[in-house]
């Protein structure tokens, strides 16, 4: 596989990245450059790139498949890397990943993010992911002797792993109240509790497969917790949009065309203008926000504020994709932890019972249907839980024949 | 191939430290590779995890999940855990013999 005369490392002990460099083209941030600045700290960047490099001309990864590596008492937060080529690239040759776990909302101090860099400068490649896909702060590249030193300065500066493997996985969470006005529940708080109550099972894989939650404090979604968390709680309210209409009239004068930018835009056209007010029928709202977005002066979120829950989103893996489907379509704001922790406790039970190995938990639920498995964690069907109830052909409906009985 | 030695023994595994032909597997390799896995002395706790691990895997070709480890030895997780530090998957499937796991335990 490797071709030793590929002359990917010359003399001067930086790469040559032919093909990657295409990658540093155009307005775009590039993680090459990126990796790039990194060169002449630890090596690991420059044998990363003359690795990757290699990849893009054989067209195969070069990293081999699986690794199993950690730190005492814990299952899960590191992933073992091991290269095919360490040969000619020995700084990537063992180069473990380590997730950490980040603080809610990602707030660090300047001086937090430089104790973690010294750490991973001294125990690891110094090249970090910030974040990861998952949340966490993801630590690039070290060998399996350092990790235990790693793990326990770490510690001492505050910080844990993440989750990893068929473990709950690190629970992330949108800025929330800290940063923003829509927030309807304080998400980072949930998220902080939510981590707390689950360490166990976040450090000690012990489910048929990974388990996110995800926590975005209003409908915009800021952690896109619909597309990828198992378990997606996501702010809401129950009353009505919360109208200023001399704040409208503001936008209108300023030169913003309301029925055509913020009426005729909406989903469900909920709302109109006459000139002098804007009405909205809050019965058809759907929460899309895009008025509130629009207009954040003149509209907000109503006050009965809270959370709709919703179950079983997925990246395709063994199945295709999922987004999460509404499991409860309402929980009040101070309720949230607790009606969480009972649910997540019935929906394991369920998933261990009937789960197979790497079954998500929204495959199991296609597998077995809904209906079974409100059955089986104890919940009744609401018409919430349908999206689109007249797009499906095979869906029939007889509304009269139980009135008539 | 990395090798891992012991009292002059010496055995072929992979980079983390699984035995490459599980069929080699003896008690000795146990006792041998406890150490790796920061287990003084392996006791009876250990060995019914250990066997349980084995049987299953020369049964079904693989690893057992984890809460079923659980179930048929009566130990929790967190005891699992005092028992083998880096893990039912890392620590007690090495000891067993297994290849490396690819998923569950």
């Amino acid at each position: 596989m490797a071709d030793a005369d590929e002359g990917v490392k010359p003399a001067n002990g930086k790469p040559e990245t032919k093909l990657l460099d295409e990658l540093e083209k155009g307005p775009w941030p590039s993680f090459v450059t990126e990796i790039k600045s990194a060169q002449g700290v630890t090596g690991g960047a420059e044998d990363l790139l003359g690795q990757l490099e290699l990849s893009y001309e054989d067209k195969v990864s070069h990293w081999k498949h699986g690794g199993l590596v950690g730190v005492l008492g814990y299952g899960g937060g590191v992933i073992g890397r091991y290269s095919d080529v360490g040969e000619q690239f020995p700084k990537v040759a063992h180069f473990h990943t380590l997730r950490v776990n980040q603080p809610a909302g990602w707030f660090y101090t300047s001086e937090a993010l430089r104790t973690i860099s010294d750490i991973w400068e001294r125990h690891g490649s110094g090249l970090t992911n910030m974040h990861g896909s998952t949340g966490d702060m993801i630590l690039l590249g070290t060998t399996t002797d350092h990790l235990e030193a790693t793990f326990q300065e770490l510690t001492h500066a505050g910080f844990d792993l993440g989750g990893s493997g068929s473990a709950v996985r690190t629970p992330s969470c949108c800025v929330g109240m800290a940063r923003c006005e829509w927030a309807c529940f304080d998400a980072m708080k949930l998220c902080y509790d939510l981590t707390m109550a689950y360490q166990d099972e976040l450090h000690r894989p012990a489910l048929p497969y990974k388990f996110k939650i995800k926590c975005s404090a209003c409908p915009n979604d800021c952690v896109a917790a619909i597309a990828r968390a198992d378990l997606s709680v996501i702010g809401t309210w129950k009353d009505d949009i919360r109208i200023d209409q001399a704040e409208v009239a503001n936008y209108a004068t300023a030169g913003v065309d309301i029925q055509k930018d913020i009426c005729a835009n909406c989903p469900t056209r909920c709302m109109d203008w006459n000139g002098k007010e804007l009405n909205i029928k809050n019965r058809d709202c759907v929460r899309c926000m895009h008025c509130i977005n629009a207009m954040p002066k003149a509209l907000r979120p109503g006050v009965e504020k809270g959370a709709v829950i919703l179950i079983g989103a997925k990246a395709p893996i063994l199945q295709g994709a999922l987004l999460s489907s509404v499991l409860i379509p309402f929980v009040a704001a101070d309720e949230l932890l607790d009606t969480l922790k009972e649910l997540i406790q019935r929906i394991w039970d369920f998933w261990d019972e009937y789960g197979t190995n790497r079954e998500r938990i929204g495959e199991l639920i296609q597998r077995v249907g809904l209906a079974a498995f409100l059955d089986g964690i104890g919940l009744d069907p609401a018409p919430e839980m349908v999206s689109a109830p007249r797009d499906n052909p095979y869906i029939y409906y007889q509304p009269a024949k139980e009135d008539e009985a | 191939m990395p090798t891992f030695e012991v009292e002059g023994k010496k055995y072929d595994v992979d980079e983390d430290g699984f035995l490459q032909e599980p069929d080699l597997w003896t008690e000795d390799v146990a006792k041998d590779f406890a150490k790796s896995e920061s287990i003084d002395a392996l006791t009876d706790g250990h060995w019914k995890v250990i066997n349980y691990i084995r049987n299953y895997y020369l049964q079904f070709g693989i690893a057992p999940m984890v809460r079923k480890v659980c179930k048929e030895t009566g130990y929790k997780l967190s005891e699992i855990y005092q028992l083998f530090p880096s893990g039912p998957a890392k620590g007690a499937c090495k000891l067993a013999g297994l290849p490396k796991p690819t998923g569950c335990v």
